[in-house]
């Protein structure tokens, strides 16, 4: 089937199976291979990117339910050279460390404060609840999130 | 994982999906958000011939005021319920719960007619429909028809919508400034519930169950109970009379009793505030 | 022993951001799946759904003849494939049974996962629909799941071993005097404590691609690995493969905790089906099958006595572990108990200490290192066991600890297990944690809340850890049987620009080495650590290396860096003295440059000095072009760190949940070259030990079946069920090498489950409740709670 999304301000128009995954779409179509796959059953959030502005995991669409819409991936947040506010944010505060959930993690998190842009600590843990971390015990993470919404 | 292959069309009303639906036969399957059955999808556990993306069928995502109920789309997103200012004022119960399914991400693409069609008994939506007493209004080849909550939960992943039939809207009759409250006990934030319980006191007390049988159900022990004039404590003693919780994992069936005692006794006294309505210490 | 002066002033301690996230951040950096490989095939495994059964048959005949299939093999079809089984470097005893260990079974399947046929073709998706049409016709046997169940040999295994038993390892330096302690002791206790199984769960899950060169006969390996070194030795030894024909290079990894520390039956059967089918090859794993078949940690029943005098003076400890191996042993697999072994004494001086460790097969999935390895497993008994004898003596658990510590004047101090440990200040780190955690109004609270009846209730937690990390003096690894060695490789180059190249035999999957060992090198040169590139993980690059695991990258890796780095300085001292005509001596290296005693007009940059050795115009008589220079540092012994840790946690009564409300870290890792990546490593690896204590359990059923085979059901805790944490840190370097460094990544798990498990017990004390198994589940305390009222 035919699909056009636009992917990080780009328009793409591909023939895809039914069956194929978002982000199978985004990884393997379009090359993008900033989208990480942690797990099998939507738990991880590794996937996370944005589907018209909002926060999905992307192993839990299809491509042809993304048709026609805007998707923005880890690789369509920085501009001009210079990392995101959050992207940034993330660093100063050592919120990564093997950097495998932090595409997911930043696109949550941008997500997240789109939504809510003030959140307390506990909006942002709660706000990250779909996306797991094994190296940073989210510390740092929260810490970033916090600090990018005050900024 | 990846699911097997299968058929896929898209329907843009709701005429057109049903043809479709009924077109595909028996192993045709809706598909909205994808949030229930893509998953399962996944693990090979559910392979439909044939998908029937009812996801741009934009005349289905609604919440609207009509009259003594709130009209709700099928095809209304978890995260748009949560923070819908109908919903807030006449049925806050329905905004709490859809606020805690999952995790942002699926509520950017869970539904509520989804989550109601897959009748999942793990599922908070059923619940909270229960507890506000509402209905289900399906359109299927002959025409539209009206199930109330009550009697749409059949059995395990079962409801009462036929085979080709869909669900188009959800009734929730307004419970405004009726007392409410939502508890939902589980080990990590994104997980679904161990046990959930959903209370509305308006006049009557409805008490709703997550994850206490095969199907979402209400607490026939606890409403009776409470009808009669008991205790919150005789209730919640009586809240999982002739129910058949699972045992799994997560918890023993002997502990889901425990544990739906308890959020019973917490709902009820949160729900306490009713109009008209003293909470029982 | 030199150097043990804290770090001097300049860029080592900084708090530096890491050069390594720009690339993380923005989806730059290449994992193992990320590699475009053109024309590569994929590969999927057919995995066993049984825990114990022979294989009656398998049939590939319909994957076979499926579009975009190019190949399917059994078990059977590769058995000729390998030069030798997968590997086991630590045969502990000299009696130590150990199965045949194929990447796919032939005969039988010993546990759930156990490959038994591969499918080949063209695309991913094509490959899993395949693998759906392999049919395995099973005989099942009955399966082993429980090490009690093992140790009677009920069912055996591996049937030509004769017996489920590996091995029983002793240590029992003086067993007179435990007995003489245990019979004049006052108090006595013992605990038993079970270290459920835990799946180590990485994020980024393992994979391999496999680059041929047929005609050139060379293999690239990219795998997502801890320890590329190992793994292509190990590679060339199971292959048959060359290793001059074997590279080996982990790109960016996801994660390991000891999970990728190992030869997996997938790397070997990429490699071997590469070199067959003459194709490039890839394998990513899901995340349902690497529950399965990547390998678990933990898994040990511990019993632990102490003796103790009238005053709660411990003077003895005796323990006996048994440990569960799973159905096969992998890489380090049998060494993971005894890592632990000399460490139940924790920071206690103690006189007296014997150990036993007895470790079976069952029909689960292999145990190995998992984050600590031994050491969490240890400090868990041992100070569960002290907060037992605090209640038994009648003292405050915080007393008890001041009673036993070794005295910051005993060290170095040699322990009864045989250990020489290097450098301590037990009660300084015990002090700290208390006043951060406000131990006196924490204590207030809980009595408040205690005589009121609150149905939630608070509990305090300590836990002292000390390990053994630094891995290690190779003579020490060869008294313990290890297959290798413990030192690490360093090169440091001066590059014609000025520029430093640092070549590590580190191999860093979060640690941030590039980071701290650019930092370690600019230091010693006084140049920027923007200047210094640290290349790593490629075979190729770094030919030398034992790899990353057990905290020992910076104290013998980064150790390695900074010797390297003097003999490249003492080099270009000999350059610069020769052509400003000056002796060695009074040159003096300060900001990158080499100045003239009191004359500081006469000076060279390093970038000069560097230029000078790579045209080798004007070079000393006998002195070589370029400067670089190699170090292979064995280290004289471990390293020691230590720390105190708070857990606050709320019970409630009602329904069992615990709720870990705040958590105070103080650890000692000596001196550190990053604080900010200190600080996250004990971040990360206390939430690994809080998810131990609370969460996280891989459960089978009675026939081996894997019941939480999805991060669905193994529960890893995401950020809403975590607090913030309060860490800080005394500086106690060791003396044992030139950086008093200690290390870090491991600290965090070791003194956190003990904390918390501490903690929700003392809450529970008034009830009479002293131990809840890991995790401790709602359920499980309700249980609890429920036995103890109905008595």
């Amino acid at each position: 089937m035919r699909v056009s999304i636009t992917v990080n301000g780009e328009l793409r128009s591909d023939d895809v199976e039914p069956r194929l995954l978002l982000v199978h779409y985004l990884r393997d179509v379009a090359g993008l291979t900033g989208t990480n796959i942690g797990c099998d059953t939507s738990s991880c959030g590794a996937c996370t990117v944005h589907v018209d502005g909002e926060s999905v995991k992307s192993c839990t669409m299809l491509a042809v339910q993304a048709d026609g819409c805007e998707v923005t991936t880890i690789e369509g947040l920085a501009f001009d050279g210079a990392l995101h506010p959050m992207q940034e944010s993330f660093r100063q505060h050592h919120g990564l460390q093997c950097g495998f959930c932090t595409p997911g993690m930043v696109m949550a998190a941008t997500s997240l404060l789109a939504e809510i842009p003030d959140p307390t600590e506990q909006q942002v843990r709660e706000g990250l609840e779909g996306n797991l971390c094994r190296c940073t015990g989210y510390h740092n993470i929260v810490k970033a999130v916090l600090a990018e919404a005050r900024s | 994982m990846i699911p097997a292959s299968f058929e896929y069309t898209r329907a843009s009303s709701v005429g057109e999906a049903v043809r479709m639906l009924a077109a595909g036969g028996e192993d045709a399957k809706v598909l909205a958000g994808g949030h229930s059955l893509l998953p399962l999808m996944k693990l090979r556990m559910a392979t439909p011939s044939l998908l029937v993306d009812v996801g741009r069928v934009r005349e289905l995502s609604y919440v609207r005021d009509a009259g003594d109920s709130l009209a709700v789309g099928a095809l209304t997103r978890h995260f748009d319920l949560s923070r819908d200012e109908l919903v807030a004022r006449h049925a806050p119960l329905l905004a709490a719960v859809a606020g805690q399914i999952g995790d942002p991400q699926v509520r950017h693409r869970g539904t509520i007619g989804g989550s109601i069609a897959h009748g999942d008994p793990a599922s908070d939506l059923p619940a909270a429909c229960l507890a506000l007493g509402a209905s289900f209004v399906a359109v299927g080849p002959s025409g539209e028809r009206r199930i109330a909550a009550a009697d749409f939960f059949t059995g395990f992943l079962e409801t009462a919508l036929a085979p080709g039939e869909l669900l188009v809207e959800i009734v929730v009759p307004k419970a405004t400034g009726a007392g409410w409250s939502f508890q939902k006990f589980n080990r990590r934030a994104q997980d679904w519930a161990i046990v959930g319980c959903a209370v509305v006191r308006d006049g009557s007390t409805r008490v709703a169950l997550v994850n206490m049988g095969a199907s979402p159900l209400r607490s026939p022990g606890a409403e009776q109970a409470l009808a009669a004039g008991a205790s919150v404590a005789e209730a919640a003693e009586r809240a999982c009379d002739g129910l058949e919780p699972p045992s799994d994992l997560n918890a023993s069936a002997e502990y889901r009793r425990h544990l739906a005692s308890v959020l019973v006794t917490r709902a009820l006294a949160e729900a306490g505030g009713a109009p008209g309505q003293e909470a029982s210490p | 022993m030199s150097a043990t002066a804290p770090a001097p002033p300049g860029i080592l301690g900084q708090r530096r951001l890491r050069r390594e996230d720009p690339a993380l951040l923005t989806g730059e950096a290449r994992f193992v799946a990320d590699l475009d490989v053109p024309g590569a095939l994929h590969l999927a495994f057919v995995r066993s759904t049984l825990a114990h059964a022979r294989i009656s048959s398998v049939d590939v005949s319909a994957a076979l003849a499926m579009p975009g299939v190019v190949a399917a093999f059994t078990g059977a079809d590769l058995e000729r494939d390998w030069a030798a089984p997968l590997p086991c470097a630590w045969p502990v005893t000299a009696d130590m049974k150990a199965p045949r260990h194929l990447p796919l079974a032939v005969d039988k399947v010993c546990y759930m996962g156990d490959a038994v046929a591969v499918v080949v073709a063209e695309s991913e998706y094509l490959a899993r629909d395949a693998a759906e049409q392999v049919f395995v016709e099973y005989d099942p046997l009955p399966a082993v799941v429980g090490i009690d169940d093992a140790l009677s040999d009920r069912v055996v295994i591996h049937e030509e071993l004769g017996t489920n038993t590996s091995y029983t390892w002793e240590l029992a330096p003086d067993a007179t005097a435990v007995e003489a302690a245990f019979s004049s002791a006052t108090h006595r206790v013992h605990g038993h404590y079970v270290q459920q199984r835990l799946i180590p769960a990485a994020i980024e899950p393992r994979g391999v691609v496999v680059v041929p060169q047929p005609f050139g006969g060379e293999f690239t390996v990219f795998s997502s690995t801890q320890i590329p070194h190992i793994l292509k030795v190990m590679l060339a030894l199971t292959s048959g493969i060359a290793e001059t024909s074997i590279r080996v290079i982990a790109p960016s990894v996801g994660g390991g905790f000891g999970s990728k520390l190992n030869v997996y039956a997938e790397e070997l059967a990429t490699l071997v089906l590469a070199k067959r089918l003459r194709r490039p090859i890839r394998w990513i794993e899901t995340r349902s099958e690497g529950t399965q078949a990547t390998i678990q940690g933990r898994g040990q029943i511990q019993d632990i006595e102490l003796a103790a005098d009238a005053e709660g003076r411990v003077t003895a400890v005796r323990v006996k572990l048994l440990a569960d191996m799973g159905a096969y042993l992998q890489l380090v697999t049998p060494g993971v108990p005894i890592l632990g072994a000399f460490l139940y004494s924790g920071v206690y001086d103690v006189p007296a200490y014997s150990i036993s460790c007895t470790s079976v097969f069952t029909n689960l999935t292999p145990t190995d290192a998992y984050r600590g390895a031994g050491r969490p497993e240890a400090t868990y008994a041992i100070e569960r066991a002290m907060d037992a004898l605090a209640r038994q003596v009648g003292v405050d658990p915080a007393e008890i600890r001041r009673r036993n510590y070794i005295k910051a004047e005993k060290f170095p101090y040699a322990s009864a297990a045989g250990l020489v440990y290097d450098s301590g200040a037990y009660e300084a780190a015990l002090d700290r944690a208390l006043e951060l955690a406000g131990y006196q109004e924490l204590r207030a609270e809980q009595a408040r809340r205690r005589e009121s009846g609150d149905s939630v209730q608070l509990g305090i937690g300590l836990s002292s850890y000390m390990e053994m990390c630094g891995l290690a003096p190779s003579r020490v690894l060869a008294s313990l049987n290890y297959s290798a060695g413990g030192w690490e490789a360093a090169t440091v180059r001066l590059l014609p620009t000025g520029k430093v190249q640092v070549v590590t035999g580190t191999s860093p999957h979060g640690q941030g080495h590039e980071t701290s060992w650019s930092m370690i090198a600019a230091d010693r040169l006084g140049v920027s650590p923007d200047d210094v590139e640290v290349l790593h993980s490629d075979t190729a690059v770094a030919p030398y290396g034992l790899d990353t695991y057990g905290s020992r990258s910076l104290s013998v890796g980064g150790v390695a860096v900074a010797i390297a780095t003097d003999r490249v300085i003492e080099k270009a001292r000999k350059i610069v003295a020769h052509q400003l005509e000056v002796a060695d001596e009074d040159l003096e290296l300060a900001g990158g440059a080499f100045t003239v005693k009191g004359s500081p007009d006469r000076s060279m940059p390093l970038g000069a000095v560097a230029f000078e050795a790579f045209t080798a115009h004007d070079l000393p008589d006998g002195l070589e072009p370029n400067l670089e220079a190699s170090c292979h540092f064995d280290p004289p012994n471990f390293t020691f760190p230590f720390g105190t840790h708070v857990a606050v946690v709320e019970v409630d009564l009602e329904t069992g949940r615990v709720i870990l409300r705040s958590y105070v870290a103080v650890d000692d890792c000596g001196n550190q070259v990053n604080p900010l990546i200190v600080e996250g490593q004990v971040h990360g690896g206390v939430a690994q030990g809080v998810a131990q204590a609370l969460f996280e359990k891989a459960s089978y059923d009675e026939q081996g079946t894997l019941l939480t085979s999805t991060l669905l059901d193994y529960l890893v805790p995401a950020a809403s069920e975590l607090p913030s944490f309060v860490t800080a840190s005394t500086v106690t370097p060791s003396p044992t090498n030139l950086l008093g460094v200690k290390g870090v990544g491991e600290a965090g798990t070791i003194g956190s489950a003990p904390a918390v498990i501490n903690a929700v017990c003392d809450a529970l004390a008034r009830q009479g409740i002293h131990d809840i198994e890991m995790p401790a589940t709602p359920e499980r305390v309700w249980r609890a709670l429920k036995e103890v009222a109905a008595r």
